[in-house]
This record gives structure tokens, sequence and C-alpha cells, in this order.
């Protein structure tokens, strides 16, 4: 058994847009929602995948979970080929990989009542429908769902938010996977029960030793819950370390604008500006050499030709050709 | 649990029923359900209700032909045609073709329609190429000379517009249901249902199909209409089977006798109207399917 249980070398996901006249009018044809990252993640540990909305975190989540497939490069669980995996072996793969939805509203079909919801994964990983009651009842109790008794014949319309979302880490964790992908579970929370739902996740990965990734726009929700950051743009993965190193110390100017951007309680305290511009480029047409240049403070002739492969810099990995200097 | 055995069968059942949603809300539905009880019922019971047999030619007790009677002569409630049939028994018999043929062609195209739909939104790729193309074709075909032909080369019967309808008119059904399951197959349910290692045919039966259903009802309740006026078409062409009594047969045979010019009105306005009824009750279904499936287009 290795000591790695994801590998991703130079994963691409294009996606084709667009027709025949929108290429013949010369637009470009694919969206490179993952555009050549490569990372690795031992088993246990928990990762956040920080970067704004479209930077293709959550594409990248999806191929994990095989919801995609990878047009390039190759995604790797535990040493197999996740796209090319067929018969019992995905069928073992989908009891140890598992997702958290974003929008638990969506993750549950609404004519299912919360038992039903928990048995599908149980059904389709062939355990015996003797063992299911007590297995339902213990995803429940360990999402923090006391008297689970009660769920079990209610429908989603009648849980709130952060009960539904428990829900939906039950149904991921009820087949006790190795692995899990969350995608952003609190962003759809009332701020109020956002604390609760974190630490369920927390202390059930720490008990489970689950390996983690965990998708955010938030890098104060990553560092509550991950010691490994990792940062994206438009693709690509900008830097790449320990959270706290990341929080005090960006090195990636992207990353520095991220955590300059993070709100503080203090309204009056005034606020730096952010050294980036508002808006992300369209990413059908992403600036060529560094995708970040046409934002970044730091730019030179050279961002627009080559494109940064990450360099190590103390604990870090860094996609930035000045960063640190 | 033994109890719970007991339980699950009614539990089934409820849960088709809330799947099918009558819509018994909105009045025009309702009055269109009462209609198509009265015609299903007429047409389950038509050998209790006619008092002759629609085929027979009847004698009065001179010993000369019923021919041309009019409505409450002799004891015929709606008359007799001019070769002396009872008109009543005609119409009772006549709802009984006509509930065979909306049913079973419903039954068709709501059925080939939902599984091109879901086949198609669902597989995509060249599965859905291939369905859609056939599609295209299908809405090229004008559908009733193609009933005509179809009846051309076969014996005249009923089931021609049954298997025209099957042949043809899948193709608004199988492109209705195929949008609604290409928004469902994005849903998070769906795709945690494949997460979590659920194949893909349990994902359509369970997570899908459940979700198209009221749709497929809805096309099915359209179609009975069609196929009704269909064959009724087609019987008043005088392609039709000349020994099952319809409506459009009675329409024809009507206007064979030349019922307008000998002012009959009496052999064509009753099958006529039972025409009307029965289709514009499954219009106002449809309407109320409508609603509640899409309660946010109002009217």
């Amino acid at each position: 058994m290795s000591d790695s249980l994801i590998e991703m070398t130079n994963a691409q996901l294009h996606y084709k847009v667009g027709n025949s006249i929108s290429a013949m009018m010369g637009l470009p044809s694919t969206v490179k929602a993952v555009d050549g990252v490569s990372l690795t993640l031992k088993r246990g540990e928990s990762v956040g995948l920080l970067g704004e909305s479209g930077c293709g975190k959550t594409s990248m989540g999806r191929v994990l979970v095989r919801l995609e497939q990878v047009t390039g490069g190759s995604a790797r669980f535990d040493g197999k080929e996740i796209g090319q995996m067929k018969g019992a072996e995905l069928q073992a793969f989908r009891s140890r990989s598992q997702m958290i939805f974003q929008n638990p509203f969506d993750a549950v079909n609404p004519r299912y009542s919360i038992r039903r919801t928990l048995e599908e994964p149980l059904s389709n990983a062939g355990i015996k429908r003797g063992e299911w009651h007590d297995r339902v009842i213990a995803a429940l109790e360990l999402v923090g769902l006391g008297d689970p008794e009660q769920f079990l014949e209610r429908f989603p319309h009648q849980l709130s938010g952060g009960q539904l979302q428990r829900v939906v880490m039950a149904r991921a964790l009820i087949l006790e996977p190795e692995f899990v992908v969350a995608d952003e579970p609190v962003s759809m929370l009332d701020v109020s029960v956002r604390a609760g739902v974190l630490n369920v996740f927390r202390d059930v990965r720490d008990r489970l030793g689950l390996t983690a990734i965990y998708i955010s726009h938030d890098l104060a929700l990553v560092r509550y819950v991950c010691e490994r950051t990792i940062v994206m743009y438009l693709g690509r993965i900008m830097e790449d370390g320990p959270t706290e190193d990341i929080v005090h110390a960006p090195l990636h100017p992207y990353t520095q604008a991220l955590v300059a951007a993070v709100p503080t309680p203090h309204v009056d305290q005034s606020h730096a500006p952010l050294p980036i511009g508002a808006g992300a480029p369209d990413p059908r047409n992403p600036p060529s050499g560094c995708v970040f240049r046409d934002r970044c403070p730091l730019v030179q002739d050279r961002c627009a030709s080559d494109i940064p492969q990450p360099r190590k810099i103390g604990t870090r990995l860094v996609a930035c050709h000045f960063a640190g200097s | 649990m033994p109890e719970a055995a007991v339980i699950r069968k009614p539990r089934v059942l409820s849960r088709v029923f809330s799947a099918v949603r009558l819509p018994v809300g909105d009045p025009f539905a309702v009055v269109g359900l009462v209609i198509y009880a009265l015609f299903i019922v007429t047409a389950l019971s038509a050998p209790l209700i006619a008092p002759y047999d629609p085929t027979e030619i009847l004698y009065t007790e001179n010993y000369d032909l019923a021919s041309d009677l009019l409505p409450g002569e002799e004891g015929h409630v709606l008359g007799t045609t001019s070769l002396g049939r009872d008109i009543f028994s005609q119409i009772v018999w006549g709802a009984r073709s006509a509930l065979l043929v909306g049913l079973t062609a419903a039954f068709m195209v709501a059925f080939i329609g939902s599984i091109v739909g879901l086949l198609s939104g669902y597989f995509g790729g060249w599965v859905d190429a291939l369905l859609m193309r056939l599609a295209d074709v299908a809405f090229g075909i004008p559908f009733l000379p193609f009933v005509i032909v179809i009846s051309a080369f076969s014996e005249p019967s009923i089931w021609n517009t049954v298997i025209a309808m099957a042949l043809v008119l899948w193709r608004d059904t199988g492109r209705v249901i195929r949008s609604q399951v290409l928004s469902l197959r994005s849903r998070g349910y769906v795709e945690a249902a494949r997460v979590s290692g659920s194949s893909d045919l349990k994902i359509i039966l369970r997570h899908i199909t459940p979700n198209i259903l009221p749709l497929s009802f809805l096309y099915g309740s359209i179609a009975i209409g069609w196929a009704i006026l269909t064959e009724a078409s087609i019987s008043f062409l005088g392609f039709g089977d000349p020994d099952a009594i319809s409506w459009g047969f009675m329409l024809q045979d009507a206007f064979n006798s030349q019922a307008l010019a000998r002012q009959a009105y009496h052999w064509f306005i009753p099958p006529g109207l039972a025409i009307i009824l029965v289709v514009s009750a499954g219009f106002f279904i449809s309407r109320g399917y409508e609603n509640l499936l899409f309660p946010k287009l109002g009217r």
C-alpha cells in the first residue's frame, strides 16, 4: 500500500463549448476548467481547495469522484486511473470515495424519506438488508443528529438546511469511505449553523482518518478545517502549502490578494485596497503564459510568454516567476 | 417486522397515485374527468346499456324495415339509421372502440415517447443523436396520409390508427421528456446517487422516471383525444373497419345516406357530439395537468 491515495499528474479537464458558428467566428471552442494540475494527497491528509468561482476547484473535485473524467493527464486513486475503472473495481471505488454536495436542498431526492436516501448507498454496496437499519442509525448519530429514529420517515422539506446537510454527510459517510470531497458544504447554510456542520466534518474526518478535499472560496473556513491549502486560479494551481504559512505569509500575488480580501469584524478599521482588479478574465480565453498576469501587480514581459512552473519556496510550491524574490 | 410487509403495498400504490396526481383542483379538469368517467363506464358496460346489437338490422312489429326512424319512435331513443340500426346502441358500442383505440394509442405514445426521452436525455451522445434524428423523421411524416397508407397496405382495422400513432406521435412526447430529463440529470441528487454507486438503470427508474411520469400522463391524455379524432377521420374517409362500429363509422354512414339532404340530423349529431365531448374532456384534463406541472405559467 503506497503512502499516497490521490495522485494527479498534469491533469486536464477541457469542456467543449460553442458550436460550428462560434467556431467560424474564431471563438475558442474549449473551456479549460482544469489545466495541467499535479498534486499528491497522502492518506489521512486533508487539503483545502481555495479559489474564486469558476477557477476549476469544483471540477477538480468532480474528477476525483468520477462525475467527470480527465481529458488529458492522469488522475489516480490508490494507484489506479479513476477514469478507467470498470465493473467491480468501479463499484468498489464508489464506496471508497464520496462527495458532500454544496446545496443540501438539491442533493437529496425530495420524494425520498431520509431512510430511503441513506439506504441507497447501502443497497448499491451490496450490504445485507438486515444491517441497514443499524447502519443508518449509526450514520445519523455520527453526523450529530441526536435521536436519529425520529428523522427516518421524514422528508427533506421537513428538515432545516443544517439538518439536511448532516443527512448529506451521513449519506457520504455511511459506507465508511477513505476519501471524501466536500464541495463548499456550508456555503448554502445560515451562518449560525455553519460552525456546527464544520465541527461535525472535522470530528468525523479525524475519527475515521479520512483523506479529504475541502473545496471553498472562503479562506477562513479552509483555515478552520485543513492543515494544507491549495490555491487555484483559472484551472491552475497557484500556491500549495501549509495553511498557516499561506495565511500569515502568502507568497503568490493572487494568494496575497485573497488573504487581504478576508473581511474582518472590525467595520471601522479601514481595509487595505485589493492589489488586483475585480474581475477574472473569460475562462474561454485566458491570458497566454501566466493566467494571472492581467491582474498581477508584479507582471513583467516574461509572464506573457512563459507559463510559470511550480517552484519550491520554503514549505510551499508557488507558480510565479517573481514571488518570494 | 411483519407489519412493514403489510404496509408496503398501499405505500407503493399511494406513491403511484401521488406521481400521477389527478388534477382535481381545476373545475374544467373536473368536468373533463366526469365526462371521462361516464365515457369509460359506458364503454365497459356497453352490452348492458345498449338495447340492440349495433350492427343488427331491425324490423318493426309489422315486419317492416325499421329504417329512418326519428328519435323516440318505436322505442328507439335516438332513432335508427337508413339501414335500420339502432343509433343509441351504436353510440354506446362506439364508445367502446373509441376507448380501446384511445387508451392503447395513448399508452403507446406515452410509453414509447417516455422511453425515447429517457434514453435520449440521460445517455446523450450517439443515442441522443440517433433518436432525435428519428424524431425529426417522424416530425416530417404527414400524419393522416401516413395512416391511410398503412390502412392501404393492411386489412382495414381500428388498430391501423393505433399503429400509425405509435409509429409517429411519440415524437412530441419524446422531445418534451428528453428536455425534462436533461435538466433532471444534472440535479444534485442524481449526481449523489451516481457517486454512491447507483447504476444508470437504477438512477433512471428511481430518481428520474417518477419526475417525468406526470408529463407522460399529460401527453398520454392529449393522445387519447388525438387517437379518437384520427380514428373518426379515417373511418369517415372510408378507410376504417366496416365491421367495427365507431363514431367515425357512424358519421360516414350518415354521410353516405345523405343525412344532410334528408335533414336527418339525428344521424350525425349524436356521434359528432360524442366525439366533441370526449376529445374536449381530454383537453380539459390535460389542461389541468399542465397547471399542475407548470403552475407558474398562469393563463
